[in-house]
């Protein structure tokens, strides 16, 4: 079972707020989920290379260069943006 | 005008010899969404002043004698993951409720192409989270073959709406079984194709190394029909493949081999469904299709590998959704105390996002976490690499792997939605081959009652049209 802190933590990680009444039912759920996934400990894979997609995948690289059809969209992404100032996301004051 | 249950195949000679106009079956299908949706609810949104626009092309390009496109005038459903331009893109969660697609997603530039008239967007478990579309933030589809059942999900909406014909096919999107699992409980075909074979540019991600987009139709045939209109190589995703360099053994159906792994007939699985599969196996063999046990040694790990892999894969990509770039934000909300940037993101994330999307998130951040990495993340990925190569072993000796969709008939509505636990086990069958990259496909083989049961067929990478065939002739059984 994970603590009540440890839920508050990684809901931090994460950036999900949570209220207090919710802390013990994501504990209950995540614990017997987080139970469930000890399954592998049953398993010696120590030997094996892990695969982090089903085929081997190679970098695909292209030139970094302006296309006209994205500056187009600018506007269209920025029209998206709960607050912006100037054609720029404006972000709350860090300081 | 009254057309029956129409296929892409007979919509299209239906157009062609003009026994119905396209913007006749635009209406049509039209209508009968207005009649039904409300009970179904498998769209979220209509947009029937394009799809009439689009058949009236269609027709136009009918009547100056053009060469049709085998999806033109074909009225069509796309899940609400995927990207149309200009109408509402919500994956079924509060925090995009107001979020309109600035560009269309690769697959959709295709159906527009094609002049397929897309009328609207489908339901879907948030984010695709989910087995059920219970966990729509909109309400819940229903089964169309019983209406106090779920269509199973996440592309719930999609196969309702093809079951329920309104609409001819639907696009989809599968990560961990979300095209087939809903197939199987509705009667309607599904292929998940191999990773990297459809373009996921403008699919919502949910799992990068798992998502892929594919069909869900009435017949074989179609999903053959859809699956050729959107699939191949598209510059604006580096993981998809450009098909036609991939070579291809001439075979011959009579000497395809089958495999039916042991691991997926023990406990667990309904009798009547395993009834059900098993005679639609011995229906092939009956047919003189040689069939034979296989094993999936590591096929018990592969569902908390999948979760695990799945899950952390989510934590990273939903932290686009942030309060800051779009979507749900409490930035511009009068709050009693003024907001800081950290109460923007908590805020904004707690009020948008449902109880599953939380939940995963979390389970994936945890997974990630100094201190757990290794043991969850890292370990799962490893299991990964075990479950692909007893897929790549058995490849060696069969052509193609018989299994069960869903392990169970088609649930009540609520009778999960409380145990999230018992809601993941549903996909026991459908998981490992997206951990695997492969080819599958979702087919009707029976019914317990209203009930369909789905036979999965699992391929080779790249070897859908193989698939396919071998499907298509239990058709003719």
């Amino acid at each position: 079972m994970i603590s009540k802190e440890e839920v508050k933590h990684i809901a931090k990680l994460a950036r999900l707020g949570l209220s207090d009444k919710e802390v013990g039912k994501f504990q209950k759920e995540l614990s017997s989920i987080l139970d469930y996934f000890e399954k592998l400990k049953k398993i010696d894979v120590s030997d094996i290379e892990p695969s982090s997609h089903p085929f081997e995948a190679e970098n695909v690289l292209r030139k970094d260069e302006v296309k006209e059809e994205q500056s187009k969209r600018n506007k269209k992404l920025l029209e998206l943006v709960p607050e912006t100032k100037e054609g720029y996301l404006k972000v709350k004051s860090i300081f | 005008m009254e057309t029956g249950e129409l296929t892409i195949k007979q919509a299209h000679e239906g157009l062609k010899k003009k026994e119905f106009s396209a913007l006749e079956l635009c209406r049509r299908y039209l209508d009968r969404i207005n009649e039904k949706n409300k009970e179904i609810f498998s769209f979220l949104e209509i947009v029937a002043d394009s799809a009439m626009a689009r058949a009236k092309e269609v027709d136009e390009m009918i009547s100056n004698k053009k060469e049709m496109p085998f999806l033109a005038g074909i009225p069509c459903g796309v899940k609400d993951n995927i990207l149309v331009e200009g109408i509402k893109c919500t994956a079924a969660s509060k925090i995009l409720q107001n979020y309109t697609a600035p560009y269309d997603a690769g697959v959709t530039k295709k159906l527009k192409e094609q002049k397929a008239l897309i009328l609207g967007k489908t339901n879907l478990d948030e984010f695709a989270m989910g087995a059920s579309t219970e966990h729509s933030a909109f309400g819940p589809t229903k089964n169309p073959n019983d209406l106090t059942r779920v269509p199973g999900g996440s592309s719930g909406g999609s196969a309702a709406a093809v079951a329920a014909d309104l609409a001819v096919f639907a696009l989809g999107s599968d990560t961990g079984g979300s095209i087939r699992q809903p197939s199987s409980f509705c009667g309607t075909v599904g292929l998940k194709p191999t990773y990297g074979a459809v373009s996921r540019y403008g699919l919502m991600a949910f799992a990068s190394s798992l998502d892929q987009i594919g069909p869900i139709t009435k017949t074989v045939d179609d999903c053959k029909i859809v699956f050729d209109a959107i699939k191949g190589k598209d510059e604006l995703d580096s993981t998809s493949i450009d098909l036609s360099k991939i070579p291809h053994d001439k075979y011959d159906l009579k000497n395809v081999r089958i495999g039916v792994p042991k691991e997926y007939f023990v406990k667990g699985i309904d009798p009547e469904v395993e009834k059900i599969i098993k005679s639609a196996i011995k229906k092939y063999e009956n047919e003189g299709m040689r069939i034979e046990e296989v094993s999936l040694p590591h096929t018990g790990y592969a569902l908390p590998c999948y979760y695990i892999i799945a899950l952390s894969e989510a934590s990273a990509n939903l932290a686009r959704y942030d309060g800051i770039k779009y979507g749900y934000s409490v930035a511009n909300q009068k709050r009693e105390k003024e907001n800081s940037l950290l109460d923007v993101y908590l805020q904004s994330r707690e009020e948008g996002f449902g109880p599953e999307v939380r939940r995963r998130i979390m389970l994936g951040t945890y997974a990630l976490s100094s201190g757990y990495y290794d043991a969850y993340y890292l370990k799962a990925q490893k299991v990964r690499t075990k479950v692909i190569d007893d897929f790549n072993k058995v490849f060696k000796k069969v052509d193609a792997i018989f299994t069960p969709v869903s392990p169970i008939l088609p649930f009540k509505i609520g009778e999960k939605i409380e145990d999230p636990l018992s809601m993941y086990l549903v996909d026991v069958y459908t998981v490992s081959v997206n951990l695997a990259g492969l080819p599958a496909l979702s087919m009707p083989v029976g019914s317990v009652g209203k009930l369909p049961v789905g036979l999965q067929i699992i391929g080779r990478p790249f070897e859908e049209d193989k698939i396919l065939e071998i499907g298509k002739l239990y058709e003719h059984f």
